[in-house]
C-alpha cells in the first residue's frame, strides 16, 4: 500500500515535470494520452467491471465533445465550464441508454451499441441540427491561454488542466470501485442472479454504471475538443469506439491502471505504425486485439500484476 | 403512385442484399450462437478479390465462381485459425476477436487496394429486362441471384446428408458427435458457406454502392436489423426481414426522413426489436435455466 502511494507520487511528479522538458507537440500528445485514459477508464467501468459490452462509446465521446464545442461556440461559455456540463449531459444520456440496455445481454448489447456507434456521425450531420453542430464542417474553437499570467504556453496550460481533471477522475473511479459499489458491479458481472439474491439492485447498478461510464467518456470528449480545437462528425465514426475497445483490451480489463497503459498504446502505436502505411495502425490494432485475447487476457496491467506477484513469492 | 411503386421495388432490390447478408449472420448464429461482426468485411474483402479478377481480364461469371470458392475457403480458414481457440471463451473475448477481424480485413483491403472508391461491373445488361420500367436490370438481377442463392441453400440443408449433418451439429452438438458427425468441421463448413453467401451479397451490392473498404458498414447494420426483425435464429425470418427492412428503408428515406438518417433508422429498428420482441417475428423465444 505504502509503496503504491509512493509510486503514484513519483508518477505525478514526473507528469508535472514532463511538459517542461519535451516539445510542445509531445506535450499535446501527452494531453491526448490523458484524455484517452479518462475515456478508457469510463469504458472499463462498464465493460471491464460490470461486464456490459459497449461497442459504441465513441458516441458518448462525440456527445461530450459537441457539448463543449457548442457551448463555447454558441453560448460563449468559458472552456473550463463546459467540462462539467458535458459530464452531466453524458451522465443522463448514458443512464437513459442504459435503461433499454438492461434488457440486452452480451452479444445483443454489443449489437445495439455497435449500431449507436455507426449511426452517430450521421446524426451529427443531420440538417436540422446543423444550426448548432455546424453540419459536415463541424465547429472550430479557440485555444485557451494560461490564466492568471502563469508563465506557461497554451499547450502546457492545457496539459495541466487535463492532468488535474484526469487525476480527479481517477481518484473518483478508485473510490467508486474499491468499495461497495465496485464489488456490486463485479458481482453483477460474474453472477447476476447470485448478486440479486444478495440484495443488489441489478437494474439500478447496471444503468448507473452505464451513466457513469458515459460521463467519463463524455468528459474525455469535451477535453479532446478543447485540446484539438475542432470537432467534426466524421472524426467520431465507429472506429473511435473500436479504438477504445482496443485500449481496454490491451491495457487490461477491470483495472484502473490499465486505462493508462491502454491510452499510451492507442496514442503512440499508430504514430509508429503510420510510417509503414496508412492502413498499418489498424492491422496492428487488430493483431494486438487477437493476440491479447489469446495470450494475455488480463492485458498489460494483469501481466505487470503477475510479474510483481511472482517476484514477491520467490525471495 | 408510380413513385411509391418505384421505391418499393428498389427497396426489394437492396432488401435482397440485406437478406443475403442477414442469412449469412443467421447461419453462423445458428451454429455457434455468435453474431459475426466481421461478416460485412469478409464480404467486402472477397468483393475486392472479384474486382481484381475482373480487372485481370477474367470474364464476369468465372470470376464470380472463383470468388465464391475463395470466400468459402477464407471462411473455413478464419473459423479454424481464429475462432476455434475462443469457442468456449466468454462473450467479451469473442466480440473482441470479431471486431479485430473486422479491423484487420478492413485495413488489409485498404492497404492492398487503397481507399479510393472503385466502380464494380454489373453482369446484367443495360437495357430494361422484360420491358420492366420500374427497376433497373441490375436490381432485377440482384433479386434473382438472391432468390437463387436462397433456394440453393434451402435445398442443401433440406435434401442433402451433409446439410442434415450440419443442422444436427448446430442443434445438438453432443448427440451429433455421438452419431459420428464431426461437429468442429460442420461449424467450419457453416462459416465457409456464410462467407460464400456474403461474397455473393458483396458482388451484388458493389455496383450500387461502389467498392471501398468501408462500404459494408451501413449494409451490415441493416443486415443486423433484418436478422433481428426476422428472428436471429430463423433463416426464413432473416430473408423476409431483409426484404422488409429494404423496403422500409427506401420508403422512409424517400418520403419521411430523407437519406441523411438512414443509419439512424437501422439503429432505431435494432433497439426497437430488441426491446419489444427480442426473438423477432419468426424466431424462437429463448428461455434460459437458472
Amino acid at each position: 500500500m505504502k509503496r503504491n502511494v509512493l509510486l503514484i507520487a513519483i508518477l505525478l511528479i514526473i507528469a508535472c515535470a514532463l511538459p517542461f522538458v519535451v516539445s510542445n507537440y509531445r506535450t499535446f500528445q501527452l494531453t491526448l494520452v490523458m484524455v484517452y485514459a479518462t475515456a478508457l477508464l469510463g469504458l472499463n467501468i462498464l465493460t471491464g467491471y460490470n461486464g456490459q459490452i459497449s461497442l459504441g462509446h465513441g458516441a458518448f465521446y462525440a456527445l461530450g465533445a459537441y457539448c463543449a464545442a457548442i457551448l463555447m461556440d454558441q453560448a460563449g461559455a468559458p472552456y473550463w465550464a463546459t467540462v462539467p456540463v458535458a459530464a452531466a449531459v453524458c451522465l443522463v444520456a448514458g443512464f437513459l441508454f442504459g435503461l433499454p440496455a438492461l434488457r440486452l445481454e452480451g452479444l445483443y448489447l454489443a449489437l445495439a451499441t455497435f449500431a449507436l456507434g455507426v449511426a452517430m456521425p450521421q446524426l451529427l450531420k443531420y440538417d436540422h441540427l446543423a444550426k448548432w453542430t455546424g453540419g459536415v464542417q463541424g465547429i472550430v474553437i479557440a485555444k485557451p491561454e494560461a490564466p492568471f499570467g502563469l508563465p506557461l504556453n497554451a499547450d502546457q496550460w492545457l496539459y495541466f488542466f487535463t492532468l488535474a481533471i484526469t487525476v480527479a477522475m481517477f481518484v473518483l473511479a478508485w473510490n467508486l470501485l474499491r468499495g461497495r459499489i465496485g464489488r456490486a458491479l463485479v458481482a453483477i458481472r460474474d453472477q447476476h442472479i447470485a448478486a440479486e439474491a444478495m440484495g443488489i439492485d441489478s437494474a439500478l447498478y447496471k444503468s448507473a454504471a452505464f451513466g457513469v461510464s458515459a460521463m467519463y467518456t463524455g468528459v474525455a470528449g469535451a477535453l479532446s475538443a478543447i485540446a484539438i480545437q475542432y470537432v467534426a462528425p466524421d472524426s467520431f465514426n465507429i472506429f473511435v469506439s473500436i479504438v477504445f475497445l482496443v485500449g481496454i483490451v490491451v491495457g487490461g480489463l477491470a483495472s484502473i491502471s490499465g486505462a493508462l497503459y491502454g491510452a499510451l498504446f492507442i496514442q503512440f502505436v499508430p504514430n509508429l505504425a503510420d510510417e509503414i502505411s496508412k492502413a498499418a495502425p489498424w492491422a496492428i490494432f487488430g493483431v494486438f486485439m487477437i493476440g491479447f485475447v489469446y495470450l494475455m487476457p488480463t492485458g498489460v496491467a494483469g501481466a505487470i500484476r503477475l510479474l510483481l506477484a511472482k517476484r514477491r513469492s520467490s525471495p | 403512385m408510380d413513385v411509391v411503386l418505384h421505391q418499393v421495388l428498389a427497396g426489394l432490390a437492396t432488401g435482397g442484399i440485406y437478406a443475403s447478408l442477414a442469412l449469412a449472420l443467421v447461419m453462423i448464429y445458428q451454429a455457434t450462437h455468435l453474431v459475426n461482426f466481421a461478416q460485412g468485411e469478409i464480404a467486402m474483402f472477397t468483393t475486392y478479390i472479384a474486382w481484381s479478377l475482373v480487372n485481370a481480364g477474367v470474364p464476369y461469371w468465372p470470376a464470380f465462381g472463383i470468388t465464391v470458392a475463395v470466400a468459402f475457403a477464407l471462411g473455413i480458414l478464419i473459423e479454424r485459425v481464429v475462432i476455434r481457440p475462443v469457442e468456449n471463451a466468454p462473450v467479451l473475448a469473442v466480440v473482441v476477436v470479431f471486431i479485430a477481424l473486422l479491423v484487420i480485413l478492413n485495413s488489409v483491403a485498404g492497404w492492398i487496394y487503397t481507399y479510393t472508391i472503385k466502380s464494380f461491373p454489373s453482369p446484367f445488361p443495360k437495357e430494361p429486362l422484360f420491358g420492366i420500367r420500374y427497376m433497373s436490370p441490375h436490381e432485377l438481377g440482384a433479386i434473382g441471384v438472391t432468390l437463387l442463392v436462397l433456394a440453393a441453400l434451402y435445398a442443401f440443408f433440406r435434401f442433402t446428408p451433409l446439410g442434415l449433418a450440419m443442422r444436427a451439429a448446430a442443434q445438438n452438438p453432443q448427440s451429433s458427435r455421438l452419431v459420428g458427425i464431426r461437429v468442429g468441421w460442420m461449424l467450419a463448413l457453416g462459416w465457409g458457406l456464410a462467407a460464400a453467401v456474403g461474397a455473393v451479397a458483396g458482388m451484388m451490392v458493389a455496383p450500387i454502392v461502389y467498392l471501398d473498404p468501408n462500404m459494408m458498414g451501413g449494409i451490415l447494420l441493416y443486415a443486423f436489423a433484418a436478422a433481428l426483425v426476422g428472428g436471429i435464429d430463423s433463416p426464413m425470418g432473416a430473408v423476409i426481414g431483409g426484404f422488409a427492412v429494404g423496403v422500409l428503408e427506401n420508403l422512409l428515406g424517400a418520403f419521411v426522413i430523407g437519406n441523411e438518417l438512414k443509419l439512424t433508422v437501422a439503429l432505431a429498428l435494432i433497439i426497437g426489436v430488441l426491446l419489444v420482441r427480442p426473438s423477432g417475428f419468426f424466431g424462437k423465444v429463448h428461455v434460459t435455466r437458472v
